[in-house]
């Protein structure tokens, strides 16, 4: 396999993956590194590439087991990925700050959740596979991710409802 | 209608239960500038989701093609050529072997004046070593006058037991003698 079969089999699901270590470690930078982590093990791997049925569901497993590796180990040392994903955009800064200040909120309560909803919310909502695809990934029945996926959902709406009745009142 | 239908979606959604196709339907509608005012909510979520997709991984992937180094594999390659050409070269340059005739004449006479040394040597040599064997001959001897005198001093020792019998026949005619 050469590198340009390798760009052109990556490439589709190249941004999922990141998408998903960001949602799972929250900072850019961690993201990013983990990201290039993923794919420089199945450039070293590329021998075997051919033997997985479902690469984007092999690199999508991958990701979250490394990610949550990677939190794991940040806990045991009394570390917190720290972000820094302040941008300075001054485009229609009006409109951006309204925006962008309940699209936070989404985020931040989305970041409460525990790493399994969190995970499966991404890979439904976000990236928009189906159940068969999201159980190859978690490793779970597509009954138990139904449910996890509710209660993610509910969650998310009944915080947003909250800060939202806030706003209003 | 359309409304209730969302509201419908909704629920639904929120159990878990839509398929791909209905959830593109909400997000197409709360995308729209429509949306009722008690579903605001709904509409950050929604846009969220929709905007979170557009992020993307820019950074490039320092793909190396990994660098095996053949250095040994080479290092074998010029071994075995370094061997072939150690067995070959002898045998293609040296063919004629040097010989005495081949060389200036001072160096033949160095030649045969070394060799008649040598050849006197040798003779030299072999009669030191017959006087050498002369020496082995007189260790023999040797060795046969140690046995003779081994055997002498058996005689002897035979002598004095004989001699000690002598005494004690000369006491007892003493005491005879002196009784007398």
């Amino acid at each position: 396999m050469t590198q340009t079969d390798f760009v052109k089999l990556v490439m589709p699901f190249k941004d999922k993956v990141y998408r998903l270590a960001k949602r799972l470690l929250v900072s850019n930078e961690e993201a990013e590194d983990a990201t290039q982590e993923i794919l420089m093990k199945l450039w070293r791997n590329k021998a075997k590439i051919g033997e997985y049925k479902n690469v984007e569901a092999f690199s999508m497993t991958m990701t979250k087991n490394f990610c949550l590796d990677r939190l794991k180990s940040k806990q045991a040392q009394n570390l917190k990925i720290v972000h820094s994903n302040y941008q300075d955009k001054n485009e229609s800064l009006q409109k951006e700050v309204e925006n962008k200040d309940s699209v936070d909120w989404v985020s931040r309560i989305i970041e409460e959740l525990p790493e399994q909803q969190k995970i499966i919310l991404q890979l439904r909502d976000i990236e928009e596979y189906d159940f068969d695809e999201i159980a190859k990934v978690v490793d779970m029945n597509p009954t138990a991710i139904r449910v996890a996926l509710s209660r993610a959902r509910k969650t998310i709406r009944e915080k947003l409802t909250k800060t939202h009745s806030y706003g209003v009142k | 209608m359309v409304l209730n239908s969302i509201e419908n979606l909704l629920e639904k959604y929120e159990n878990g239960e839509t398929s791909i196709k209905e959830e593109q339907r909400l997000k197409d509608y709360f995308a729209s500038d429509e949306v009722a005012p008690h579903l605001e909510s709904y509409r950050v979520m929604f846009q969220y989701f929709a905007s979170t997709k557009q992020e993307l991984y820019t950074k490039d992937v320092p793909l190396k093609p990994k660098k095996k180094s053949y250095i040994y594999q080479w290092i074998s390659v010029a071994a075995v050529v370094v061997l072939m050409l150690g067995i070959a070269l002898p045998k293609v340059l040296g063919d004629d072997p040097l010989t005495v005739a081949d060389l200036p004449k001072e160096e033949q006479i160095v030649y045969y004046q070394a060799q008649e040394a040598l050849a006197m040597l040798g003779a030299n040599f072999n009669k030191g070593v017959s006087s050498v064997n002369a020496l082995g001959l007189v260790s023999e001897n040797m060795n046969e006058g140690v046995s003779n005198i081994i055997m002498a001093s058996d005689n002897f020792s035979k002598g004095v037991e004989q001699a000690s019998h002598v005494n004690k026949l000369a006491k007892t005619t003493s005491k005879l003698i002196k009784n007398k």
